[in-house]
């Protein structure tokens, strides 16, 4: 079919070789999702955001009104401005949905995470970590002579660099919670 | 007063009281007491399909010739998953259906009980929404939201999932009127400012066009009525995509044809040159668009659609109009009224040669033959001795789809049932049942491919039994067209497994299961065989032999742009000079 001018057997052209370039710079968001609680919901979302091929850096979920079962799900994302909009447009049309708030263009809003950190050390090391802990506000709720159990709550930035001083004083195990986030004022 | 039923009662209880008359299914272990319920009944006709995605199919014909929701019923495990493709068709073109799926006892879930499938978890992606229903009280509710949620906003599958213990448990019933639908509510009128800024960009656009698609349809006879009220009061062309085929009407004076990778060269023409692009209901599918970064670039776009996520998901939109199709389009026509009907007149009359230039390239130009039924010429003389009467046509996917759409004249909407989105092969045969069971008096066509229709062909036995006298109009090349023109065009013509080795002799096969045969070979005898076919009372197959090696022309091959289309060879050897078929 030279006459046609397609090269002979190029596949150049695939059938899905229609992905558009996005030059845009990817963003990080907080979405705040008020949804029924009921099953399968988080499945749901969760399902959405595989199956479309968006990012979660963070999800936290659980029920915030038990009369009206509802619950809040925090989701911190990221990707183009293109993509943060499709991804409340998709989120909102979810029948269990009620609202979908961005956190990060609806005004100021407080991040909070918690984390549990087990350091085990002892010495030097052991007396460092405490007083580390001590300036970050971290409480220490387990305690054996040779490890602390710390909790510490703040922005993900904050438990971040008490996970990077705590890793050479003996850091052995991580659990955090993942973001909650409110909007600040009424 | 709220009545006391079994959960299988309440289920046909639910299904009459709204307004359902028939279902299409296939029993099974965990739907029996429900079967049990419907055979003491005579308010709802139940159709025995040969195979569960067969009852999904049949359930989308009923629902896009009929606008009403198609209804299907299918047991736990096989019979759900048979059903998922079917499903996954319906969510891609915004098919309202509600599928009744049983389910293993509930205290049986999730001990891997015989015929256990997780349904729900299954069609969790390609359902609206779906429900599990572990307690009979809930169960009426459930369906009445259901078919809220099927019907309502942009519509699509759902799926109710009930264990076999809670259609044997009695509970409440409820009727519509008292139940509790939830909180979805789409939103149905849109911005007023919006419309406004569509109205002033339709008064002063040299260059508009309306872009058309299924939403149009899905809104309601009143939208495409609007449409075409808009569309000749302003004068602006008009072209639509595969789904939104008959919402103006193919006769219609400003009606370009359809778009897209098989659409005619005016229509995407002037997709690719206008300035003011009115995109109706129609959500910038790949097949529609082309290379993204190319399509359109000189125009505002404008996006009317009742889903949000489809404004600005693939191409940006300059006036996003959120709301149905139908009060969104009632409020353009009567602020544009109000405004004093302006439109640029000596703008548009330039823009009207332009397409006039366009048109005379005449693009579905093929080269017919006195040896060899062409495939364009088939479906040119199907549409000339079926046009005027009571007609739907469904199709299955691929070549013969494409030329159905570009060679018969839709000129209502609901009648073209066609599988756009998800392109099923095997979707057109059991759409013809559900069709033909929504108008038992009209004609009913199955435009067809040889491998489409065999993966579906089960179905000879429903369209027997319920003497449905469908016609399934075969289109056979003895190749499934469609994969082999691509590995022509862009697979160095290695024909790898495109070629049916070993097809059936139709017209015995059509007489086994008890249906008529017609086989036909020569253009002179299409005719007859065609009259033939439409007199008959009865399921027909027609088997059509066509030129085995024929390509669907104009075609955008992908990731090209809408001004690069190719030409078939009839139409580029005298309309296109100097460079070929490659357009410019």
């Amino acid at each position: 079919m030279s006459a046609l001018r397609i090269k002979k057997g190029s596949s150049r052209k695939s059938a899905y070789d229609l992905r558009p370039a996005f030059d845009d710079v990817e963003e990080r968001h907080t979405l705040a999702v008020i949804v029924d609680n009921e099953p399968g919901v988080l499945a749901r979302v969760i399902g959405l955001f595989s199956g479309r091929g968006y990012n979660i850096e963070s999800l936290t979920v659980a029920e915030v009104d038990h009369t009206g079962h509802r619950s809040r799900i925090t989701i911190v994302t990221t990707g183009t401005p293109k993509v943060i909009e499709q991804i409340k447009a998709q989120l909102g049309r979810l029948i269990p949905v009620y609202e979908v708030h961005d956190l990060t263009v609806e005004g100021p809003a407080v991040e909070r995470e918690l984390g549990l950190f087990k350091v085990v050390s002892t010495g030097e090391k052991r007396v460092e970590a405490l007083r580390l802990a001590d300036i970050f506000r971290a409480n220490v709720v387990d305690s054996t002579l040779e490890s602390f159990i710390f909790e510490i709550t703040g922005s993900p930035e904050k438990i971040d660099a008490f996970a990077d001083l705590m890793r050479p004083l003996g850091l052995s195990e991580v659990a955090r919670t993942g973001v909650a986030a409110i909007a600040r004022g009424t | 007063m709220t009545e006391q039923m079994t959960g299988a009662k309440i289920v046909v209880q639910a299904l009459k009281d709204q307004g359902v008359e028939v279902i299409f299914g296939y029993p099974g272990g965990a739907v029996l007491p429900i079967y049990d319920e419907l055979f003491l009944q005579n308010d709802i006709r139940h159709v025995l399909v040969r195979h569960e995605q067969a009852a999904v199919h049949a359930a989308e014909g009923y629902a896009r010739s009929t606008g009403r929701p198609g209804v299907v019923l299918v047991t736990s495990g096989p019979g759900a998953t048979n059903a998922v493709t079917g499903i996954t068709d319906a969510l891609m073109d915004s098919v309202p259906v509600v599928v009744l799926s049983g389910q293993v006892p509930t205290f049986m879930i999730g001990t891997d009980a015989f015929q256990e499938a997780d349904t729900v978890g299954i069609t969790r992606p390609c359902t609206k929404h779906n429900w599990l229903v572990k307690d009979t009280d809930r169960l009426a509710d459930t369906i009445h939201r259901a078919f809220h949620v099927a019907s309502s906003g942009r519509p699509g599958p759902v799926l109710i999932d009930i264990p076999k213990d809670v259609q044997f448990a009695t509970g409440r019933y409820v009727p519509p009127q008292r139940a509790d639908l939830g909180h979805y509510r789409p939103r149905l009128k849109g911005d007023i400012d919006q419309i406004t800024r569509l109205v002033e960009l339709i008064e002063t656009a040299e260059k508009p066009i309306f872009y058309t698609g299924g939403g149009v349809i899905n809104s309601g006879p009143a939208a495409a009525q609007l449409l075409r009220e808009l569309v000749d009061a302003t004068g602006i062309p008009i072209t639509s995509t595969l789904m939104g085929l008959g919402a103006y009407p193919a006769s219609g004076k400003n009606w370009l044809g359809m778009l897209g990778m098989h659409g005619l060269y005016e229509a995407n023409m002037a997709m690719h040159d206008c300035d003011l692009m009115i995109a109706v209901g129609a959500r910038f599918d790949d097949r529609i668009t082309g290379r993204i970064q190319d399509f359109s670039p000189g125009s505002i776009k404008a996006h009317i659609d009742i889903d949000p996520s489809s404004i600005n998901k693939v191409v940006h939109t300059e006036v996003p109009i959120i709301g149905d199709v139908g009060h969104v389009l009632e409020d353009v026509l009567k602020i544009w009224k109000a405004r004093g009907r302006k439109v640029n007149r000596e703008g548009l009359a330039r823009w009207w040669e332009q397409i006039d230039k366009w048109r005379k390239v005449d693009c579905l130009r093929y080269r017919n033959s006195d040896g060899v039924i062409k495939p364009q010429y088939a479906l040119e003389r199907l549409e000339a001795l079926t046009a005027g009467r009571d007609r739907y046509i469904t199709t299955e996917v691929g070549q013969h789809q494409m030329w159905a759409a570009q060679f018969m004249k839709f000129e209502e909407p609901n009648r073209l049932m066609t599988s756009g989105g998800l392109g099923t092969m095997g979707y057109g045969f059991p759409a013809s049942i559900g069709v033909q069971m929504a108008h038992p008096d009209a004609l009913v066509i199955n435009v067809a491919g040889e491998a489409s229709w065999l993966m579906n062909m089960q179905e000879l036995g429903t369209a027997v039994q319920y003497r449905l006298p469908v016609k399934q109009f075969i289109l056979n090349n003895e190749r499934l067209g469609m994969v082999r023109q691509w590995q022509q065009l862009l697979h160095g013509e290695r024909y790898s497994a495109s070629w049916s080795e070993a097809l059936p002799d139709f017209v015995r096969l059509a007489e086994a299961f008890g249906a008529k045969g017609i086989r036909v070979d020569k253009p002179g005898d299409l005719d007859a065989a065609i009259e033939e076919m439409i007199a008959h009372d009865g399921p027909v197959v027609v088997d059509v032999l066509v030129e085995k090696h024929e390509n669907c022309f104009p075609m955008i091959p992908s990731g090209e742009p809408h001004n690069r289309m190719l030409l078939g060879d009839a139409a580029a050897t005298d309309a296109i000079r100097g460079d070929g078929q490659v357009m410019v």
